[in-house]
């Protein structure tokens, strides 16, 4: 059991951590890819909120901001770190907080639907 | 170096953001997308701070708390009417942000030692961070009228605006040479230069696609910061918002006809300028409630094209009332939806679903659009450039080449108007000046309550 656990992470980390610009590279080509293909199909419908939602996505910069804020090692860096922090944050629970506004007044119709389709049924 | 649980914590997140992408495509699951989106996202910064040697740990938390805090606040104080702006601000802080990281890490490099690749990588984040920071508040600015909604050119624009470019690229070499904080900050400010001249020229109605072309230059610096900081979670949801953020800019620009290319720089060959300024005294007919009211209360078949200035008067649950006692009286009522309609791709219908107007009253425009000809009236309601034939007979408009709702082949076309002004776009419309078209002017709320009650006073 240790063994295979060794295995995978050695396997994981050889693949993950690998600084060799060439598998970075890779990657970015391959993300290009998936994030062509699985927006590929929307409908104008629903542009407003994927943009909302794309836009709070890249709010996961905050994963960077604390790392730079972390191992600031002067007061100057450590305050505009703390301002990356704050910015990224606005960035990404506002962006998920107002995107989920806007769907939920997506799903409310069919709701008012089922509404007035059971008055209907009741006269 | 980062453990392998950590790493695959990681590529769980990626995965959530490519499903929340997915979802947020669909309108079945996209709010549950989002929320995945988001689980994926808390899941990566729990990761960060067990796997990382975090210093300043109650500061950071603080940090954590104000804009959290700050993003709730907004999130839920905007107005639906105000989301594209509010959409661009928050896209603007995280560029912002993404040029902040570069600038410490370029500080955390030794002179000399740092591999060409990062300091290039460090020179783009910082450059196209600011350029997504300055254009989102430009755009916000102008979205919210704090400044002109018309196309800003001045002579010499070309000229400064390559020069902006030639001093970037200037800026970005000497900082890999010599990778010293002082061309990080002159590169940053270029960069903000570069992103409100980038924008300046850009008409009101085009402002979104800005939006979403500035989403995805964050995307790209945040994935440029991921290669930086050797951490692939930012590398994958950054390269999956810029890849997919430039096809939806694509795709809004072909919703309106236009080219991106078109949308950035048009303006710049002196098209937009035709035929905006001079507001026009020629005569107009123009009716009072009451007859318009008689007018749609003995239609058959009524089709309302609902525009940004009907959600700005918050008339949107009273033109509800109104099509309600409408079908009461066997009235046939649809909604055209133009895809730009509001203010950007699918605005107008987040504004009527929050007025609770069934789904299926919403005709999408190349469902309705041929029907216009049947309809005995299209009740043109605060919108303007979606109904404006200049789309089609006046090349060099800024709006030449949307695809526009006929409303104009309709037996009678009234337009609810606050006053003669023109639309967004900045340019007259023929439509109002039709003989068939009639305009009821006042504040789109206040009419449609004077409306109501005569429609009402002649149901009884």
């Amino acid at each position: 059991m240790r063994s295979l656990r060794q295995c995978v992470s050695l396997m994981l980390e050889r693949f993950f951590v690998n600084t060799d610009p060439i598998i970075w590279l890779t990657i970015f080509v391959l993300a290009i890819f998936v994030g062509i293909e699985v927006i590929s199909k929307v409908s104008s419908t629903l542009h407003t909120p994927l943009m909302s939602g794309a836009n709070a996505i890249h709010g996961v910069i905050l994963v960077g901001a604390v790392l730079v804020a972390g191992s600031a090692k002067s007061t100057p860096i450590l305050v505009l770190g703390l301002v990356a922090v704050i910015l990224a944050s606005i960035n990404m629970v506002g962006g998920f907080v107002v995107t989920d506004r806007m769907l939920v007044m997506f799903s409310r119709p069919k709701r008012a639907l089922e509404k007035s389709g059971r008055r209907e049924l009741e006269q | 170096m980062t453990p392998a649980w950590a790493q695959l914590g990681y590529l769980i997140a990626a995965v959530c953001f490519i499903v929340a992408l997915k979802g947020l495509s669909s309108p079945k699951h996209a709010r549950r997308g989002n929320l995945i989106g988001a689980a994926g996202a808390l899941l990566a910064c729990v990761i960060v701070f067990l796997v990382s040697d975090i210093q300043h740990l109650l500061p950071i938390l603080a940090a954590i708390a104000a804009g959290t805090a700050i993003g709730v606040v907004g999130a839920y104080r905007v107005h639906m009417t105000q989301m594209p702006q509010m959409v661009a601000l928050f896209n603007g802080v995280g560029g912002g942000a993404a040029a902040i990281v570069a600038i410490i890490e370029l500080t955390e490099m030794q002179r000399g030692t740092a591999p060409v690749f990062d300091l290039i990588a460090t020179a783009f984040t910082i450059l196209v961070g600011s350029v997504s920071f300055a254009g989102s508040i430009v755009t916000f600015l102008k979205l919210q009228e704090l400044m002109t909604t018309r196309p800003v050119v001045f002579a010499g624009y070309q000229i400064l605006y390559g020069f902006g470019l030639l001093t970037a690229l200037g800026f970005s070499v000497g900082l890999v040479l010599m990778p010293i904080l002082l061309f990080a900050v002159l590169l940053a400010v270029v960069g903000v230069a570069l992103g409100v001249l980038l924008v300046l020229p850009v008409g009101g109605a085009d402002v979104p696609i800005v939006i979403s072309l500035l989403n995805a230059f964050t995307g790209l610096t945040v994935a440029a910061s991921g290669y930086l900081l050797q951490n692939i979670l930012l590398l994958i949801a950054g390269t999956l918002v810029g890849s997919a953020g430039t096809l939806l800019t694509r795709l809004m620009a072909s919703a309106m006809g236009r080219s991106v290319i078109n949308i950035l720089f048009g303006a710049l060959k002196g098209g937009s300028t035709l035929g905006a300024t001079t507001v026009s005294d020629r005569p107009v007919k123009s009716a009072s409630p009451a007859d318009v009211a008689i007018l749609l209360g003995y239609a058959q078949r009524v089709i309302i094209v609902p525009g940004y200035g009907l959600a700005v008067a918050q008339a949107q649950h009273a033109l509800r009332q109104l099509v309600d006692l409408l079908e009461e009286r066997g009235v046939e009522v649809d909604y055209a939806i133009h895809p730009v309609a509001g203010r950007m791709p699918g605005h107008m219908n987040v504004l009527l679903a929050e007025a609770q107007v069934p789904y299926e009253q919403l005709k999408e425009m190349d469902e309705i659009d041929p029907e216009f000809k049947q309809a005995d009236v299209a009740l043109v309601v605060g919108a303007n450039d979606v109904v404006n034939p200049a789309a089609e007979t006046t090349p060099g408009a800024p709006i030449y080449g949307m695809p526009i709702l006929h409303a104009n082949q309709a037996r009678q076309v009234v337009f609810m108007k606050r006053s003669m002004r023109p639309g967004f776009a900045g340019i007259e419309n023929e439509l109002l000046y039709q003989p068939t078209t009639t305009l009821l002017f006042g504040d789109a709320k206040d009419t449609m309550s004077k409306l109501l009650a005569e429609l009402k006073a002649l149901t009884v």
